[in-house]
């Protein structure tokens, strides 16, 4: 009997692979444990080892062959007797495009992870100085660090696996190369220790990047965050400040389930003396870190695991910027407002494409891009446009960014709202591990049309 | 060791007495229901501060814990406008949003009074990365109580100043108590001074009643921390006369064992060094203690008068 030799998933968000080298040639045999070929992935170069044994009956794809999907076969191992059959398709899809479950509109899910291309909005392309090449938000995440310690050295970066390893992500890929260890320093997983070091290095006048690996890692050292880096300005009076970016990925990947997956964008946004901002796009993660880092508050940078896949053309001006505190009108439309940040942008321009297309409803899509100090003005002037609101976000709905958007809209714009605000949240567990029930709790571009038809009484 | 002066002695006896009398001054305004919230007192410590404060070099750094008012008194920092903080007034360091806990003065590179227990420990390890990322020869002094010696990050610090060879000497003020817990109740190993030991950080211990053994063992381990050696970890043993603050009426304590530190008071035991060596004579040392109490009587007198910040303070300062 054959078997197939699949592309494997090397990380949680792998979707597709290179072949950089085949480490087998047809007519081989193989035992389980040998070293079949090594594979690039949007993270590292990794070996592959066989599981099954046998001879190699054909190669499918030649060395160097890029974005080999997950789970194609690539080889075919098994008895050079016996025919060879290739399987149509993986029981994986299989098993999710069977489930179909009926959602309710405050809970729901998908978690595509082919859904990360991005138009830009028409004010974005009417920026004069958009480069004609697309790079990935991890890219210009990378290069924005990379333009800001050329300026200052002041700024340096330090985490865990930031230097050596190039990154976890690698998002600070290359940098312990062009500026050394004196401003790139790799931390023992020491969250608590090390953000205390860093908002000690802030007070005294440094300008630390501290990456966390995942924001689910900063509750170790949240005490440091709030208590220390957030109300020292106030608590002397002025005379300490904490110039200070905490990035790194927020909220839900693939199947890390509740520990590795949570979204703390409202949790942060609580607290004065933090600023918060959670990119969507390469362009506005580019203009967006600059001001982070140039900013002499803390500042909560909430980057997306998903999202660093995510291409798009940017302002490639080592000066560009976009404020802090103000949102971007990624779509204009009338007849209800979209307010969003973060991955749910995608899904929310997802969502208004088809609510165009099968209700003939024109969706304003607001992206909140900063989320404390929040844009209350823009969010208001769409509102009082559109007389309807819904918020999407993947934080857990109890105390969201969208409940207190909600509070602020009915406070200020209640003469104008013509139905209730909705919010559109994660469901309100601990983030399961099962891709089904994953799926069920982000949520998903049907939610966002459930609720956009309820404000507008569509049934 | 240090060779100290005539005049250090006087500085010395100067500094610890206003410290002393800046603490009771303190606790009266506190039972008047002038100085509200905690209010952590310095009285019986005065010794570990002001010896090594004899060995500082003033572009060098301090952090240190919520008992904070004799370390700002010893930098030689105004007391008016400490008291003024714990008054909550206009004048004080902090403008009368810190409070007692929190007060700081960045031109004297005095990075806090930090309110809770370990968290000043990574950051004053932060604060000497600094020094030595500018590649600046100061280092900076962290304090810490005996009872953040239980803390996690406190040790998550020490290893971060070991691998990357920080200037920073640590400073465990031991007065034997956690608020009501003493350290044989709270530190399985009771020598505070060797948890060092694993990073490879040397420590030594010292008699904290006594400011020339304090001296003497600062002025040792800020050379080993400012010739590049990396940290370094004084264990003072010194003990506080008051409650672990202004509410606590220290009931988990004999009257013997508090009498009995008072016989090695640490004052005391500079003036009879002043009067042995005869440095001063009673007179004189007479008049310091007068003047000593005037200096601080009028600070009370300003911390009193000094207006409350305006209502519109409330909402400076949260973002530069």
């Amino acid at each position: 009997m054959s078997t197939e030799i699949l592309m494997p998933a090397l990380s949680p968000t792998m979707t597709e692979g290179n072949l950089s080298k085949w480490l087998i040639k047809k007519g081989d045999t193989v035992k389980a444990g040998d070293l079949i070929a090594e594979i690039e992935t949007d993270k590292a170069t990794m070996e592959v080892e066989a599981v099954d044994e046998g001879v190699v009956l054909d190669l499918l794809f030649k060395e160097g062959e890029a974005n080999i999907p997950v789970n194609k076969a690539i080889a075919i191992i098994g008895d050079p007797n016996e025919k060879v059959e290739i399987k149509k398709e993986h029981p994986i899809e299989k098993v999710i495009e069977e489930k179909k479950i009926e959602k309710n509109i405050e809970t729901k899910i998908e978690n595509k992870k082919d859904d990360v291309i991005d138009t830009p909005s028409p004010k974005i392309e009417e920026d004069r100085n958009l480069s004609s090449e697309e790079i990935t938000m991890r890219q210009a995440l990378r290069d924005t660090m990379a333009e800001e310690m050329r300026k200052d050295n002041k700024v340096f970066i330090l985490g865990e696996e930031v230097a050596e390893y190039q990154g976890a992500y690698k998002v600070t890929q290359g940098l312990l190369q062009e500026f050394g260890k004196e401003r790139v320093l790799d931390t023992p997983i020491s969250e608590h220790g090390f953000t205390g070091l860093a908002v000690g290095a802030a007070f005294k006048g440094l300008r630390p990047i501290l990456e966390f690996m995942t924001f689910n890692f900063s509750m170790q050292a949240i005490d440091q965050i709030i208590n220390s880096a957030a109300k020292t300005l106030y608590m002397s009076g002025g005379q300490i400040n904490c110039p200070i970016v905490f990035r790194g990925p927020n909220g839900a990947a693939a199947q890390v389930a509740a520990q590795h997956s949570q979204d703390f964008s409202s949790w942060y946004s609580q607290v004065p003396g933090l600023k918060v901002i959670a990119p969507s796009t390469p362009y506005n993660a580019k203009g967006l870190l600059r001001s982070a880092i140039s900013d002499p508050n803390p500042v909560i940078f909430l980057e997306n695991e998903i999202l660093y896949g995510l291409k798009g053309p940017v302002n490639n001006d080592i000066n560009f910027s976009i404020p802090i505190g103000k949102a971007n009108i990624e779509k204009e439309g009338k007849d209800l407002t979209i307010v969003t940040y973060s991955i749910m942008l995608q899904k929310s321009k997802e969502a208004a494409l088809r609510l165009k297309e099968e209700y003939n409803l024109d969706a304003e899509i607001i992206d909140l891009q900063t989320l404390r100090p929040l844009d209350t003005e823009t969010i208001l002037n769409s509102v009082k446009k559109t007389n309807r609101l819904i918020t999407v976000e993947e934080s857990w709905p109890f105390g969201s960014v969208g409940s207190e958007i909600a509070n602020i809209v009915q406070r200020d714009a209640f003469d104008y709202l013509d139905s209730p605000v909705i919010k559109v949240n994660s469901a309100d567990v601990p983030m399961p591990y099962a891709l089904s029930l994953e799926k069920l709790y982000l949520p998903q571009v049907d939610d966002i049309i459930n609720a956009a038809k309820k404000v507008s009484y569509i049934k | 060791m240090k060779k100290l002066q005539k005049a250090d002695y006087i500085k010395m006896y100067s500094f610890m007495l206003k410290i002393r009398r800046f603490e009771e001054r303190a606790a009266q305004l506190y039972g008047m229901g002038k100085i509200g919230g905690f209010c952590h007192l310095y009285i019986g410590q005065e010794a570990v501060v002001v010896g090594i404060l004899m060995t500082i070099d003033k572009n060098d750094s301090v952090v240190t814990t919520y008992r904070d008012h004799g370390h700002m008194i010893a930098r030689g920092l105004d007391p008016k406008r400490i008291m003024a903080e714990l008054t909550g007034r206009e004048d004080g360091y902090s403008a009368g949003k810190g409070g007692s806990m929190h007060m700081f003065s960045k031109e004297n590179n005095f990075y806090g009074g930090h309110g809770i227990v370990g968290a000043q420990v990574p950051i004053g390890t932060g604060i000497a990365f600094t020094h030595k990322y500018n590649g600046e020869k100061n280092i900076c002094r962290t304090y810490i109580g005996d009872g953040a010696m239980n803390n996690g990050q406190v040790f998550e610090a020490f290893n971060l100043a070991a691998l990357w060879k920080l200037p920073v000497l640590y400073i465990i003020e031991n007065n034997k108590y956690g608020m009501g817990t003493s350290v044989d109740r709270a530190a399985a190993g009771l020598d505070l001074y060797k948890r060092g030991e694993a990073f490879g950080i040397p420590g030594e211990k010292v008699d904290g009643m006594n400011v020339f053994s304090v001296i003497e063992a600062a002025d040792k381990a800020g050379k080993y921390v400012r010739e590049g050696n990396g940290p370094y970890i004084i264990e003072v043993q010194t003990y506080r006369y008051r409650g672990h603050s202004m509410s606590d009426p220290a009931k988990y304590r004999t009257k013997e064992e508090l009498d009995n530190y008072k016989q090695t008071d640490p004052i005391e035991i500079v003036k009879t060094e002043i009067l042995k060596k005869k440095i001063a004579t009673n007179d004189e040392i007479e008049k310091i203690n007068k003047d000593t109490l005037e200096e601080i009587k009028n600070a009370a007198e300003f911390a009193t008068n000094s207006p409350f910040p305006k209502d519109s303070e409330l909402y400076t300062d949260v973002y530069l």
